[in-house]
């Protein structure tokens, strides 16, 4: 188990590197938010591997926080977006 | 502000604000053993107010709440103090947490402290404002309440 969540991590550090790298090049607003998305839905995986890993249930109930809290960011800017593009 | 309705928000907040508002009470209840409590509660309760928020405007925001958001704030604070205050009346120092066990026969023990009162009071005074922000501030002039 040690091994799997080993190997988890580093795929999931290299996803959030990338990801970064999106969120500081990405050219448009969008780009940026989807980056941010995809990072917190990074961090929720990391959490849940975590609980694997250690059997430490104390921070699963965040995963759950986070997959019901995440996509308000994303309607709120895609909202602005929006707006913009309107008027 | 009211935007564009859109459908798919609507019927996601259908089912997004009731599992919002379970879990922020879920959050609020095991708040004194584990990590939570109720501003992290409220919080969350208010995060459900958002989407309301998003998918139907300030309008939605003021229908859905059972209370004005300012007497909710008013009831918060004013549990939260007297709560606080009824540990120095009986006896003990300002902010004394009391503890009940309860044995409620086939569901089984549980314990409640005089601090779940406590939270439930920040827990109102946190919705309540984050309702006041919503229903004040996000509408527009002609429509502020």
């Amino acid at each position: 188990m040690i091994i799997v969540t080993n190997v988890a991590f580093v795929m999931l550090g290299v996803a959030a590197v990338l990801t970064l790298l999106r969120l500081f090049r990405g050219p448009s607003l969008a780009d940026r938010m989807v980056a941010l998305d995809t990072l917190l839905f990074i961090g929720a995986a990391a959490i849940g591997t975590y609980v694997t890993r250690t059997g430490n249930t104390v921070f699963a109930p965040v995963i759950v926080v986070i997959a019901l809290v995440a996509f308000v960011g994303t309607v709120v800017v895609a909202r602005a977006i929006e707006e913009e593009s309107a008027g | 502000m009211r935007f564009r309705p859109s459908l798919l928000l609507d019927v996601g907040a259908r089912s997004m604000v009731p599992t919002l508002v379970l879990v922020s009470l879920y959050v609020l209840v095991v708040g004194h053993d584990e990590p939570g409590g109720g501003f992290i509660g409220g919080l969350l309760a208010g995060v459900a107010l958002l989407v309301v928020f998003l998918a139907g405007g300030a309008a939605q925001v003021s229908r859905v709440l059972p209370i004005d958001p300012l007497t909710m704030v008013g009831a918060g604070m004013s549990v939260a103090v007297a709560t606080s205050v009824a540990g120095m009346v009986l006896g003990a120092g300002l902010l004394d947490a009391g503890k009940l066990e309860l044995d409620l026969a086939w569901i089984g023990k549980i314990s409640v402290g005089s601090t779940l009162v406590f939270d439930a009071g920040v827990y109102l005074v946190v919705v309540g404002l984050v309702a006041m922000v919503l229903t004040r501030l996000g509408a527009r002039e002609e429509t502020a309440p």
